[in-house]
């Protein structure tokens, strides 16, 4: 039981950020039909960023900072303005085929850029641990969840209850309509680029540390998010959120449970359940669209 | 006759040309190695190791007064690629070929060598590699038969544990470990509290700790590539595990030790070859290496290095730069350091290609391997 408790906090604290990633699908798809498969490597290339402005010299605190404005200029504004508005016209296959192309791209260059070797990478969370209903804890995990938390929160109450979100689910349910009654709807689709820009940098600052910066990460936080995205349902952010949680807890759970031989292949396994048998996801509308 | 001493005397000049061409051109040597993916770290120090070895030789006139030629290619950590790699190298009917330094893309390729009668130094160290008959492969460091004992034996007379848990890499030279290992285990009575597989490029770790704790050992016994012992180590640390680390040079080697930072203290493990090694050949190495690429090697560059000598020592066995009787020349050699300072520590190769010289059991305080018994060379 005991064993139980440290995998499921050691779960969650992975899923939360899994689920920061999924959001960001999610985001992407509701309001501009982009389904980004970059969204791995874009979660990926912020720690090489700060890395490269710390190697500069500044400090941590510095380079985080400058690190989540490139990404937002970068992974943000650049993405959208130089792939997804040239690309989105030809229809969404060709973009999602674009956005596959531009995940190589980031790859290899940060490889040829930093070096195919693994960096260490600072926390933004202390060491130590904390006791929880008597079990020991790190510090790290709970950290990680507590942030991973905020982020989430703020971002629904920034959809739900400002101005600013309303508009912007207005621009995603319809944006013939959201434009008849004055809603800027270019401006709206941009923020969403520049949130999912945020939450991938943060959770490059949160996943780093454990799995080390390396060019290659992007491919297993790509496809766990993805998959956390489709089994939550890919058109409601509480899906994504409530996926990448249950991706996190199945993959630990699992490990230690079924055979850590196999922990891959469930959530998996998971993933064709959903498709079978809940296509919307768990918590996604159902949709229709014309052929 | 004027004609015929032309052609004659153009016939001896081409002849002596061609003579004097093949002896100054340089010896061609072919590199494939992890240049890129989860083996990053072992290719990338050896191939610096390679590098630097050739630049000092060739500094100093060469091997048989002609200069060393490397081509380096990357098999992307990919058994498959390593394999098409190594088919495009032989086709350039290298000297000797180098690489690769994951036992999987090792087993792969050594046939493809073998056919082609080109001797193979690599970096693997899986046990079955040198035990199939191969007579063109050669190791440059310990395999797992002959460090696994040394580990066991380590766990039991020092360590006293009773029970370890096991925790492996699934692919040919975690399988090899964890099979060698268990086996010396039995021998003493050890019994295995956990067996854990885990996978190349893993990222998380907690699942595995926990279930380490679960079984609570007397030790744990790591025996996983560079940056997943990083990754397990702090997550050991993370998750308050305290018995003793013990490994093989994937635990304690420089790159572990950077990446995982305080989590690698108390990490001991056997390394064959170890910069920190109490040898002052091996210092003068180190300083070398960090003069050259500004970082402190692990053993892989060790390895690369020392691949160069045992060519450059081989050949002046020989007296010739022989592609086909390399392999013969080498089997029952023993380079010594006195005679070939660049082998660094005396070293014999058996009629498998395996090596026997000294080896050291170390363990990381504060960041820094600290070499706690040298354990000597086998035979004389």
């Amino acid at each position: 039981m005991s064993n139980l408790l440290d995998l499921l906090i050691a779960g969650l604290a992975t899923g939360a950020i899994y689920a920061i990633v999924a959001v960001g699908f999610t985001l992407l798809w509701q309001t501009s039909q982009t389904i980004n498969f970059a969204q791995g490597e874009f979660v990926m290339l912020p720690a090489f960023l700060m890395l490269a402005v710390m190697h500069a010299g500044a400090p941590f605190w510095l380079a985080i900072l400058i690190g989540i404005a490139l990404s937002l200029l970068l992974l943000g504004l650049g993405f959208k303005m130089l792939l997804v508005d040239p690309m989105l016209r030809h229809g969404v296959l060709p973009l999602a085929i674009a956005t596959m192309a531009l995940a190589i791209g980031i790859k290899e260059a940060a490889k040829q850029f930093w070096s195919a070797e693994a960096s260490p990478f600072p926390s933004i969370i202390p060491g130590g641990d904390i006791t929880i209903f008597g079990r020991v804890v790190a510090l790290q995990s709970i950290g990680v969840l507590v942030l991973a938390i905020l982020a989430v929160l703020g971002l629904t109450t920034l959809l739900n209850r400002t101005s600013i979100g309303h508009q912007m689910q207005a621009a995603a349910q319809n944006p013939t309509v959201a434009r008849i009654i004055g809603v800027p709807v270019e401006r709206m689709i941009l923020l969403t680029f520049l949130i999912n820009a945020f939450l991938v940098a943060l959770a490059s600052l949160l996943i780093t540390p454990i799995y080390l910066a390396k060019f290659s990460n992007g491919e297993v936080l790509g496809q766990a998010a993805f998959i956390a995205a489709i089994v939550g349902g890919f058109n409601q952010v509480r899906g994504a959120i409530a996926g990448g949680l249950l991706i996190g807890v199945v993959d630990n759970l699992s490990a230690a449970y079924v055979s850590t031989q196999y922990r891959a292949a469930v959530p998996l396994v998971l993933l064709i359940a959903i498709i079978l048998f809940r296509p919307q996801g768990m918590l996604g509308r159902p949709e229709e669209r014309t052929v | 006759m004027k004609p015929v001493f032309l052609a004659s005397a153009l016939l001896a000049t081409v002849l002596t040309g061609a003579a004097i061409a093949q002896a100054g051109a340089p010896i061609k040597l072919a590199n494939v190695a992890e240049l890129s993916g989860g083996g990053a770290t072992v290719g990338t120090n050896w191939k610096n190791g390679i590098d630097l070895a050739i630049e000092e030789i060739n500094s100093k006139g060469g091997v048989l007064g002609r200069k060393l030629e490397v081509t380096h290619a990357d098999s992307q950590s990919n058994p498959g690629v390593a394999r098409a790699q190594v088919q495009k190298a032989l086709d350039a009917e290298p000297y000797v070929l180098l690489g690769p330094g994951y036992s999987g893309s090792v087993k792969v390729t050594a046939p493809l060598a073998a056919e082609a009668g080109i001797a193979q130094i690599m970096g693997g160290e899986a046990a079955e590699l040198t035990t199939a008959g191969n007579k063109f492969l050669f190791r440059t460091s310990f395999g797992q038969q002959s460090s696994m004992p040394k580990v066991a034996k380590y766990i039991n007379d020092e360590l006293k544990a009773k029970s370890v848990a096991i925790v492996w890499v699934n692919n040919d030279f975690g399988k090899g470990g964890r099979d060698s290992i268990s086996k010396e285990f039995a021998k003493y009575n050890i019994k295995v509290a956990a067996d854990l597989s885990t996978e190349a490029g893993q990222a998380d770790f907690a699942a595995d700790v926990s279930k380490i704790k679960a079984a609570a050992p007397d030790a744990v016994f790591v025996y996983v590539n560079e940056e997943e012992s990083a990754r397990i180590l702090k997550e050991l640390k993370r998750q308050g595990v305290t018995v003793p680390l013990v490994g093989e040079t994937t635990l304690v080697g420089q790159k572990v030790v950077e990446l995982a930072g305080d989590a690698a203290n108390g990490a001991r493990g056997h390394v064959g070859l170890t910069t920190d090694a109490p040898v002052e050949l091996i210092k003068a190495f180190r300083d070398k290496f960090v003069k050259k690429y500004n970082y402190v090697p692990d053993h892989n560059g060790l390895k690369g290095w020392l691949a160069i000598y045992m060519i450059k020592a081989t050949t002046e066995k020989m007296g010739k730069v022989d592609s086909k009787g390399f392999a013969d020349a080498l089997h029952g050699f023993t380079i010594t350091a006195a005679k070939e300072p660049g082998i660094l520590m005396d070293a014999t190769f058996d009629a498998n290609g395996d090596i026997d010289r000294q080896g050291f059991l170390v363990e990381i305080v504060e960041g820094k391997q600290v070499v706690k018994q040298v354990l000597p060379k086998l035979g004389n």
